[in-house]
């Protein structure tokens, strides 16, 4: 009953001065709105990336030279055509495994050009990636055995080079060679700001006469299975190192890339909190300020309350939950507009933004908490007050 | 029988004010019975604002032993203490003191919000509170709907709501208009007559003071004199009556108005000095020397 009279009073205090009271909210929902939207956008990213990394392929295991680690140099690859023949033996299936050698070129068509990332690459990727091609047909085994210069276009480069043409039989000229366009891939989209759509695949062996290397920079292998596919990945290691005693080599799998994508975002996304958070902390100095006010403009009010019975825990109670109140509709509030927001930026630019139920549970939670943290002195100082001096204020 | 409402002993009350004592009350013993109607009088300053807060346990003595309602102030705590003003206490301020934006009823309900009673339940009781003091028909209003007196009244039904032993009154005309002020002073008086609650009223006016059956002198500090009349003072001819000079008890005609001192139930809780003699009051330890 002393606790619905508190609500009652705290209510009333809000209503009684609104202008006041929303300001005040503001900088909570400015605070919990931003904790939302960054949460949001942060694990919208993460859940995209993933979605891509798995959609490269189930069961890829990826093997490149070099130690896979943060800060280790990148180690020029001594890999070559005979260590994939290599690789497809211990494999067992050379329709499983893939190649790339990749380089920067520029292509052109007519007048137009593009500067694009040009793979060189084996007839077995869009088996083993997973591509599908929205037009024409993509490299067969012969067009690699025999150097044959026919390149597949990604969807952004045949948009830049033939914008009202179809592409299909057409010259594009890379790196000053001309290559004849026999597909067109299906649009990828975008990932971390990088467009997937901007490559052109050409097959391998044309790719190294191109530049002049025997080299390759890395083999892809899909697993049979996922319960095989460490073991796969350490014999296929120690094939290579015993080909290449100087190299070490790396094989990681989806799962591993996806663990280390994910800590990094994790990361990023507890900073972006984190620093919304410190909106959240400046909206509670506000909420501990205006108590503080409100405490001294109803000093009156809390000198007859206490004259007619009323304990110091019953004032403090009454401003705490103003406090609190003042928050939580601030939080309410805010994470409304955070969620709209996040829709809103999800919907209408391409940075992806997932709504997450923890994050609105914890932000209506740090709101309620920073009106508590943040009204406590207040409500202390309101509950200690001498009644004979609190009746006798102005 | 009576029972001590209130009993002080050598009561004293200092303030430190930047490291300098101030005394405001410098001893004062008294004892306010059940019923009593007492009227404390001083000039500001005298020490009976102090005086009051402390019968009413808002403050606490710096010396001296204090008694509400048979239970000593100096063993209580701040919670205690609150409770004790709510089952025992009731104020009435010159200022009103009444919550804005809140409804008469509600005012008058507040008393027995911290004292944990129903919604519904405080609502009635508040209502036939306010009907009792006239306002039957303003149970809905807020204080700045109703006049002066009205507002008094409502704070009168809001002290006695709780259905105290002790109504304390801070010159409760002091806002009002000389014939509001009239009315108001005999709701107090006559609710004092009816119900039993014993009147403490702290005046500085001669006039109101004069009605009262016993009458308190504060001044610097300390009682200058205590007294008590068969009949009460009339407060209408105007003869204003001396402070430290001990009031004549001589009988006047009284007024037609004439407000019933309690007549029943107190009649032996009457003395003339600081120290009453109560009718065998069993609990009174280690009071009088």
């Amino acid at each position: 009953m002393r606790l619905a009279e508190a609500w009652r009073v705290a209510l009333d205090a809000l209503r009684a001065n609104r202008m006041r009271s929303a300001l005040t909210m503001l900088g909570v929902i400015i605070g919990v709105a931003s904790v939302v939207l960054l949460v949001a956008i942060g694990t919208g990213t993460k859940q995209k990336v993933e979605q891509q990394v798995e959609g490269l392929g189930s069961n890829l295991l990826l093997v490149v030279p070099g130690k896979l680690d943060v800060g280790t140099a990148p180690v020029v690859s001594p890999l070559d055509l005979k260590d994939v023949d290599a690789v497809s033996r211990v494999v067992g299936d050379p329709g499983r495994v893939a190649v790339t050698i990749a380089s920067g070129a520029t292509a052109r068509a007519g007048t137009r050009s593009d500067f694009t990332t040009v793979q060189g690459v084996l007839e077995t990727t869009p088996a083993v990636f997973t591509r599908s091609l929205a037009r024409g047909r993509y490299l067969t085994g012969a067009d690699v055995d025999t150097s044959r210069r026919v390149a597949v276009l990604g969807a952004s480069v045949a948009r830049a080079l033939f914008p009202d043409r179809d592409p299909l039989g057409q010259q594009v000229t890379l790196a000053g060679v001309r290559f004849r366009v026999i597909g067109v891939f299906t649009p990828l989209g975008q990932s971390l700001g990088v467009d997937r759509d901007d490559e052109v695949h050409i097959p391998v062996t044309a790719a190294q006469r191109l530049w002049g290397t025997q080299r390759i920079d890395g083999i892809a292998v899909k697993a049979p299975d996922r319960e095989r596919i460490d073991q796969l990945g350490e014999r296929i290691v120690a094939e290579l190192s015993r080909r290449h005693p100087d190299t070490e080599f790396s094989a990681v799998t989806q799962q591993q890339i996806l663990g280390v994508l994910g800590d990094i975002l994790g990361v990023l996304t507890g900073v972006l909190a984190a620093i919304a958070g410190i909106s959240l902390l400046v909206g509670g100095v506000g909420v501990s300020n205006i108590m503080l006010v409100s405490v001294r403009e109803r000093t009156r009010e809390i000198g007859l309350r206490k004259a007619v019975g009323a304990r110091p825990r019953d004032i403090g109670v009454q401003f705490l939950l103003e406090a609190v109140l003042l928050t939580s509709i601030g939080g309410l509030t805010g994470m409304a507009l955070g969620v709209g927001t996040a829709l809103l930026v999800d919907a209408v630019s391409p940075i992806p933004a997932a709504i997450t139920w923890w994050s609105l549970a914890l932000a209506f939670g740090v709101s309620a908490a920073v009106g508590i943290v943040f009204g406590v002195v207040p409500a202390q100082r309101a509950g200690r007050l001498d009644p004979v001096v609190a009746l006798r204020a102005e | 029988m009576t029972v001590a409402a209130v009993e002080a002993v050598d009561v004293s009350r200092t303030y430190e004010l930047d490291g300098v004592s101030v005394p405001a009350l410098r001893g004062v013993s008294l004892t306010i019975a059940q019923g009593e109607y007492v009227a404390v009088i001083g000039p500001s300053g005298s020490g009976k604002s102090t005086l009051m807060h402390l019968l009413g346990g808002l403050d606490r003595p710096t010396g001296g032993r204090l008694v509400i309602g048979g239970r000593d102030v100096a063993t209580l705590t701040a919670p205690e203490l609150a409770t004790l003003r709510n089952e025992t206490i009731g104020f009435v301020f010159q200022a009103f003191h009444l919550l804005p934006r809140t409804s008469a009823v509600d005012n008058v309900a507040l008393p027995l919000v911290y004292r944990g009673v129903g919604a519904r339940q405080r609502r009635e009781r508040a209502a036939a509170m306010l009907g009792r003091v006239g306002l039957g028909h303003r149970l809905g209003h807020r204080p700045n709907q109703l006049s002066g007196g009205e507002q008094q009244r409502v704070a009168i039904a809001r002290a006695l709501v709780t259905d105290p032993a002790v109504l304390l009154a801070d010159e409760p005309t002091g806002n009002l208009d000389s014939a509001t002020g009239e009315a108001v002073l005999e709701l107090l008086e006559q609710l004092n007559a009816e119900s039993g609650v014993a009147l403490v009223m702290v005046t500085h006016d001669p006039e109101v003071a004069a009605r009262a059956r016993r009458r308190i002198a504060v001044r610097d500090g300390l009682i200058r004199s205590d007294t008590v009349h068969d009949r009460p003072l009339s407060g209408g001819d105007g003869r204003p009556e001396t402070l430290d000079a001990a009031p004549s008890a001589e009988p006047r005609s009284a007024s037609g108005s004439g407000p019933g001192h309690p007549s029943g139930g107190s009649g032996g809780a009457t003395g003339a000095t600081g120290r009453l003699p109560r009718g065998g009051g069993p609990g009174a330890p280690g009071g009088a020397g």
